[in-house]
Formats: structure tokens, C-alpha cells, sequence
């Protein structure tokens, strides 16, 4: 009984590693053999579509535009919340914990949802599809995920520091900044999980953002990102577009993990060094 | 030029206080007490804290002193379900009267130093510059003579001169102590509140931490709760003894220890509980 | 001066207070808003209709749910039966067999599995899934040609999604399991897999609940990966190797189509109303027990 259980999991264990390495590994196999410089420089030249020339170059500054700007507008709302949260609620206070259980259901309600509803509101005040659509689809998307992993360092700052802070006289407000550099670390950790999660998701934004080919210039245009040129591409029936998707998903595989890679250095950096 | 250089020739200078501070106000309380969810933790506390004297509040554990402490500069609002009746007096303000909210300020001309020394996240310059920052002082030059003035006094000025703008949870735990020690004195408080303040330290550090206190009592009043009788009897001028939240007995180091007049006070001095 | 710092503070109470109801007024905005643009077709057929017909043809007016929630049902089930065992068994060794040095490197791993997109996934499936059900599996077990876009494939896929939600969740609720009892029970003799499955398994039970609750909310709402390897046919799956069409592959499948229908457009928003209360019931229950377990 004893070893037949550890045999499970160790089977189970190499289940999980093996998934990971072989998914890793067939996306970098097969999009290292189809990614050329040109892809991810240029734009959808005639064509594309049916497998002429061109790159994905719209896909990845709509995604790089849609990920800033929502990463930017979630952390305007997310970080109050969180001081609020944390500096001028009591611990054990009723509004918080109803407050950050309504961040875990949002939290767990799936990106095509926020995207159903940022598209019946959209429709609902007549705008099309959009850049800005994406923007706050996305950002409305992250503020849960901002707000959560904040929200879990702020709740690990010892109340000695607030006390120190409020005995010097010091305001709730101007103790702000003190949890503000206690935090930081934190901070970048969770905008880093936010990036990765806003750069990855497809399903909100394919409702409100529409597809373009070229790189959009104002808010109301709209705009491909990586995930949906991906999908599109892939949906194709020729093998050079099809490739091409291969090339794109190699891109987005690079950058979430570079993103995660980061994420785990700053986590473990920091932690090092803290009191 | 390095910043303790620029800073080290303020090093004399003297300079007009930014707060006005006209002389000593009384603290005193008038029948406080004090409940937690019901639990009644101080009654009928009546006590004056002696101006330029070190008073110790002693007593044994979980009898109210630190929560004594803590309502005198209002860090009680943290704790949750507080109701206190009764009156607190800084000069001639009632501290505790429903509708009282100039906290900053009470914070301000009542310091604390804390159990465990707490550096804010910041520079060993920046955790002395928090507190005049946050009420007024902006400019920079006034901040520095401030730095230099707080740091020598506590004696750490030769310790930390070279590294001022490195971050304070760097230093040792002693030097940290008195790091917060001078982060309250920058403020110009009247009174200092020290709750425990050597317990976490080691001895050699708590001697000077204590040393400091003795040399501070001329210029500020400084209330300490201590469980070390001990260190009670080597510096204090004043005595409360509480019991149970009550106060037992209160008197001049000298009536206290010497000449105990209450049954508890001579139990507690003996040793008989602790 | 004093008061100035005094308003500041009532100040940026009052906006942070206004910005944190506003994120949390979120919740309601959507269930409103869902509920809303869904009455269209509600008021036209009864909700039980729409639940239960079979018929999907919004050109004639007939929207049947009932091969979409049988898709995305057969899906997440399949999802969680191939992950559960497999995330349970890795959590307890983790928590109790392994040591730190195989939690150092199967940490990352993790993290990087729940890093990868759901576009990466879908296009791993497509890749590496679906041909070996097409071309390896099916043939083994039915007669017909499968495409290999399958319930299975589908399934699996999303398997793998939820890993590693699963097993970081219950490393956490294992690792509370107090030493002391674990002490105890070896003092008593115990095994490690005795230890495992009558101590720390059964002291666990409401927290592994509640992440198998919170998982499936996940497996639920997950789009893009399922919609990549699931087929897309609108049909009740019969076995492993049907292809199926769960709701949220609906919804993304069909957002440009429905702008000139209105009931079209109610009858998708419908589908986003049912997700949306299905995974907030799911999620509600599982944070609730979750925090009680915490406790």
C-alpha cells in the first residue's frame, strides 16, 4: 500500500512537470521553425490571409498598448482600494471582509463574462468595438487580480509600523506612504501577474476589440492583439497563416514567461532583504 | 561633499524650535477607565505624570499598564472595541471626550517608543525626518539641523554619520531603539512614552538606553511601564503601582520601594507574584 | 496647517471610500446589466424552455441551451476527473513525502503552467491533442472517424488548466494541518500514506471541497483553450469522442452574428447571465467555506 501510493505520486507529480515541459516545448519547436525577423516586425501586407507576406507587428503593439494602458487605469483604482483596505479599515472591520470576498467572486468570474458585459454596456451607450473597448474590458478584468495580491502583502505589514506611524502624529493618509515602500516589491509582483493575465486573455477582449491590421491611432479604431491573432491565424485553412500563428503563440509564450520569470526574482530578491 | 559632512558643521548650531511650545503642560487623568468588549481593563484611574521626572509605571503582566500607556496618546483607537469614560488632560485639553479628533498633534507633543524598535522603511535621514515632515517642516536645511540635533543627542551621530542615507533596518537592534528614541525627540513632545522600551534589547544596549532616559528626564517627562523592578528602582523619580487595572498605590520612587504602604505593593515588591 | 492635514485625510477617506464601493458596485453592475440585456428573450420563451429544447437556430427563433450546458457539464466533469486524482496526490507529496528541494523547482513549473495563456493552451491542443485522439486513441475504442476535436481533447486541455490552481491550493490547505497532529499520528505508528489519507486528507475534506468548487467555477468559464479543441457542434455529446459546444464558446463564437437579432443578442447575453450566476454561486460557496476552514 505504503509504495504503491508513492509511486502514485510520483507519477502524478511527473504528470504535472512533464505537461508543463512538453507544452513549453512543442510551442517553442514548432514556433522556432516558422518565426522569421520579418513576422514580428511588419505589418499584415496583402494578402495575409491566404498566406502572402507580412508579420504580426499590429498584434503585438495592440496588445502592448491594451496591456499598459489597462495595467495603468487598474492600478488608479486598484491601490486605493487597497490602502483603504488595509490602512483606514479596522483589521477585524465587516466592510473589508465583505470587500474582499466580492474580490474573490470577481476575481473567479471568467474573462468572457467581463466581456459580455463590457459589450452589452458598450452597445447599451452606442460605442463600436475599440481600442478603448479592449482598455476597459481588460482593466475591469486585472482590478480584482491588482487589488487580491496587493491586498495580500498590505495584510502582512506588522501593526507595529502603523502604530510607530500613528504615534509619530502622523494621518492615516501620510501612513500611506510608509505601507507604500513597505509594499513596493508587492506592488510590482502583482502588476507583474496582472500584465501576464491581461497579455494572455482573449476571450474579454474578443467581444470589445475587434480585429484590425494595422496599428491603431486613436481610441475608437480597432485593434488585433497577440492572443486573437493567434487564434484567428490558426483558424485558417492555409499552412503559411497557420505558421504564422505558430510564430505568434513562441512570441507570447516568450513574454509571459519572461514576465513570470521576473515576477519570481523580484519575489525572492525582496524577501531577502526585507526586516 | 557626502551629506554627513554638509551635516556636520550644523553640528552647534542652534536654532528657534519650529513648534511653539509655551513651557510644560500637565498630563493628568480623572477617574478613567477603560473596557475592551466588555472586559473592563482600567478603573478608575486618577493619576498626575510629573513633569521633568521619570515615572515607571509598574505592576505585574496583563494589568492595564501598557493599555494606561496607550490612552495617552490615543494609540488605544487601534485596538478594537474600546469604550473608555473618565477624562485624560494634556493642559487643558480633555483628550478622550467624544469629539476630540486633533490626534496628530496629541501624537506629537506625547511621543512613544515602542516594545520592539520599529524603523520606518526608510533612510536612518528619513526615519528622523518622518515626524517634522508630516507636520510642517519642509525645508531642507531645518530638516538637516534636526537630523544632526536628534541623532547626537541619542548619541548615535558618530555611529550612523557615514551612512545616513542607507536604510535603518540596516542598523542593530539597539542602535534601532534609540534610532526611534530620536525620531520622537524630533518632534519636540513634552512627554515620552516608553513601553518596555529595553525588553527587546540586549543589556548592554539597554544600559544605554536607560542612561539616555536619566539624561533626557531634564528636558522631557518621560512616563515608562517596565516589568524589570529593577530597572524601576535604578531610575525612577515617580511610582504607580497598578494592580488589576486599579491603581494601588502611587508615590516617589523612595515611598514606593522603601516604604510601601499597601499589602499588594509589599507582596509585589517581595516577589510574591510577578 | 492642522486643519488643512485634517481635511486631507477626510478628503482621500472619502474618495478611497468611493473608489472601493465603486470596484465592488462591479458585482451588481454586472449581474444588472447581464439580467438586463437578457430579458428580451425571456419574456418571449420561459427560461425552462430555453434550458431544456434541444433546437439551436436563431434564424427560425429556437434557442436551445440544452446541448450547451451538456457541453460545457461533460467538459468541466471530464476536466476535474483527470485533475483531481492527479493534483492531489502531487499536493501530498509535496506536503508530506518530498523535500525542499523538489518544492523549489516544482514551484516554478507551476507558476509557469498557471502563467501560459489559454490561447497557448488551445493551440497545444490543437497541436498535440487533438491529432493523437484522431489518430492514436479513438480508433482503439470506436469504429467511426473521430476529427479528434472531441469532449476528450476538450477535456483534457483544460485538465491541465486547472492544475495548477488545484495543487497550489491544496499544498496550502494540507500545509495547515498542524505538526502536532502529524506528530501524533506518527508517535502512534503510522505510515506516511496512513498519515496522508486519515489525518491530513481527512482533516482537509471542506478546504478540498471547496477548491474542487473553485476549480470547476474555473474549468466553467474557460474559452478560449475549450472553443480551440472542442468542435463546435451544437449536439448532446454521447461519448468521449462527440464533439460538443460548451456556453462560453458560444458566446465568443457568435458576438459578430447576433448585432442584427435582437433575441440573438438576448439569447447570448442569457448564456453570459447563466455563467456569470452559475460561477458566483460556485465562487461564493467555496471562498465561504474556505475562509471558515482558515479559521
Amino acid at each position: 500500500m505504503e509504495w504503491v501510493m508513492k509511486a502514485l505520486m510520483i507519477i502524478s507529480l511527473a504528470v504535472v512537470v512533464f505537461a508543463a515541459v512538453f507544452i513549453i516545448f512543442t510551442i517553442v519547436k514548432k514556433g522556432w521553425s516558422c518565426i522569421t525577423w520579418e513576422m514580428v516586425t511588419s505589418l499584415p501586407g496583402n494578402g495575409f490571409y491566404i498566406g502572402k507576406s507580412g508579420g504580426f507587428l499590429n498584434a503585438i503593439v495592440g496588445s502592448l498598448y491594451i496591456v499598459l494602458a489597462s495595467t495603468l487605469l487598474g492600478l488608479i483604482v486598484s491601490i486605493p482600494a487597497v490602502f483603504y483596505l488595509n490602512v483606514f479599515l479596522k483589521k477585524s472591520s465587516k466592510i473589508a471582509s465583505v470587500a474582499r470576498l466580492a474580490y474573490d467572486v470577481l476575481f473567479g468570474i471568467p474573462s468572457i463574462v467581463y466581456g459580455a458585459f463590457a459589450f452589452s454596456i458598450m452597445i447599451f451607450i452606442g460605442m463600436r468595438t475599440s481600442l478603448l473597448g479592449g482598455i476597459i474590458t481588460t482593466t475591469l478584468l486585472i482590478i480584482p487580480i491588482l487589488i487580491r495580491s496587493m491586498d495580500e502583502v498590505a495584510k502582512n505589514v506588522p501593526s507595529e509600523l502603523y502604530e510607530a506611524s500613528f504615534a509619530m502624529g502622523a494621518t492615516r493618509t501620510e501612513t500611506i506612504r510608509i505601507v507604500l515602500r513597505q509594499i513596493l516589491p508587492g506592488i510590482a509582483t502583482a502588476i507583474l501577474l496582472s500584465v501576464g493575465r491581461a497579455i494572455g486573455d482573449a476571450a474579454g477582449i474578443m467581444l470589445t476589440t475587434g480585429f484590425s491590421d494595422t496599428i491603431p491611432t486613436s481610441l475608437t479604431q480597432q485593434t488585433a492583439t497577440l492572443p486573437l491573432s493567434i487564434f484567428f491565424q490558426l483558424t485558417a485553412p492555409q499552412a503559411e497563416v497557420q505558421d504564422r500563428a505558430y510564430a505568434a503563440a513562441l512570441v507570447l509564450t516568450i513574454i509571459v514567461l519572461l514576465i513570470s520569470l521576473l515576477g519570481r526574482f523580484i519575489t525572492s530578491y525582496f524577501s531577502k532583504n526585507k526586516i | 561633499m557626502p551629506l554627513f559632512q554638509k551635516l556636520s558643521d550644523l553640528k552647534n548650531e542652534d536654532f528657534a524650535s519650529p513648534w511653539a511650545n509655551d513651557g510644560k503642560s500637565r498630563l493628568y487623568t480623572e477617574n478613567l477607565s477603560l473596557s475592551i468588549h466588555g472586559n473592563r481593563i482600567l478603573k478608575n484611574i486618577s493619576v498626575e505624570l510629573p513633569c521633568n521626572k521619570i515615572t515607571c509605571i509598574v505592576g505585574p503582566s496583563g494589568c492595564g499598564k501598557s493599555t494606561l500607556l496607550k490612552t495617552f496618546n490615543r494609540l488605544i483607537d487601534m485596538t478594537e472595541g474600546v469604550k473608555i469614560s473618565g477624562n485624560v488632560f494634556l493642559g487643558n485639553e480633555n483628550i478622550v471626550k467624544a469629539g476630540f479628533d486633533d490626534l496628530t498633534e496629541i501624537r506629537r507633543r506625547i511621543g512613544l517608543v515602542p516594545q520592539r524598535p520599529c524603523p520606518l522603511p526608510m533612510s536612518i535621514y528619513g526615519n528622523i525626518a518622518y515626524g517634522c515632515k508630516i507636520h510642517g517642516v519642509r525645508k531642507r536645511r531645518e530638516l538637516n539641523r534636526i537630523v544632526v540635533k536628534y541623532l547626537n543627542e541619542v548619541g548615535l551621530w558618530n555611529e550612523v554619520k557615514n551612512r545616513l542615507r542607507s536604510p535603518a533596518v540596516g542598523l542593530s537592534i539597539g542602535q534601532q531603539q534609540r534610532l526611534c528614541l530620536a525620531r520622537s525627540l524630533a518632534v519636540e513632545p513634552e512627554y515620552i512614552l516608553a513601553d518596555e522600551a529595553t525588553s527587546a534589547l540586549d543589556p548592554q544596549s539597554s544600559k544605554i538606553v536607560e542612561d539616555l532616559f536619566v539624561r533626557l528626564k531634564e528636558k522631557y517627562s518621560i512616563v515608562m511601564v517596565t516589568h524589570t523592578l529593577h530597572q524601576a528602582m535604578r531610575i525612577a523619580d515617580y511610582v504607580i503601582f497598578i494592580y488589576m487595572g486599579e491603581i494601588i498605590e502611587t508615590g516617589t520612587a523612595d515611598e514606593v520601594f522603601h516604604h510601601p504602604k499597601h499589602e499588594l505593593t509589599k507582596n509585589y515588591l517581595s516577589g510574591v507574584f510577578s | 496647517m492642522l486643519s488643512w492635514r485634517l481635511a486631507k485625510e477626510k478628503v482621500m477617506s472619502g474618495v478611497m471610500f468611493f473608489i472601493t464601493c465603486a470596484s465592488l458596485l462591479l458585482v451588481v453592475a454586472m449581474g444588472i446589466g447581464l439580467c438586463l440585456r437578457s430579458s428580451p428573450i425571456l419574456s418571449e420563451i420561459s427560461l425552462w424552455d430555453i434550458l431544456s429544447a434541444n433546437e439551436w437556430k436563431p434564424a427560425k427563433n429556437q434557442f436551445g441551451f440544452f446541448p450547451f450546458i451538456m457541453g460545457t457539464v461533460c467538459v468541466t466533469g471530464i476536466s476535474i476527473v483527470l485533475a483531481l486524482p492527479v493534483s492531489l496526490f502531487t499536493a501530498l507529496f509535496l506536503t508530506e513525502y518530498s523535500h525542499s528541494q523538489v518544492r523549489k523547482f516544482v514551484y516554478p513549473v507551476l507558476d509557469i503552467l498557471a502563467a501560459l495563456p489559454s490561447v497557448i493552451y488551445g493551440v497545444w491542443g490543437t497541436l498535440i491533442v487533438v491529432p493523437w485522439i484522431s489518430g492514436w486513441l479513438a480508433p482503439r475504442f470506436v469504429s467511426e472517424y473521430t476529427s479528434g476535436y472531441t469532449v476528450l481533447a476538450a477535456g483534457t486541455v483544460l485538465a491541465i488548466m486547472i492544475l495548477p490552481l488545484l495543487v497550489s491550493m491544496f499544498v496550502e490547505i494540507f500545509s495547515t494541518v498542524p505538526g502536532e497532529m502529524r506528530e501524533a499520528a506518527y508517535a502512534l505508528g503510522s505510515t506516511r500514506w496512513q498519515l496522508s489519507r486519515r489525518v491530513v486528507m481527512k482533516k482537509s475534506l471542506p478546504g478540498i471541497f471547496a477548491t474542487v468548487v473553485l476549480a470547476v467555477s474555473r474549468a466553467l468559464g474557460e474559452t478560449i483553450a475549450v472553443l480551440m479543441v472542442c468542435g463546435n457542434l451544437p449536439q448532446v455529446p454521447r461519448s468521449l469522442f462527440d464533439a460538443c459546444y460548451p456556453l462560453p464558446a458560444l458566446i465568443a463564437n457568435n458576438y459578430g452574428e447576433m448585432m442584427s437579432m435582437p433575441l440573438y443578442e438576448a439569447a447570448l447575453m442569457l448564456a453570459a447571465a447563466i455563467l456569470f450566476i452559475v460561477v458566483l454561486l460556485f465562487n461564493l460557496l467555496s471562498r465561504i467555506i474556505l475562509k471558515r476552514v482558515e479559521d
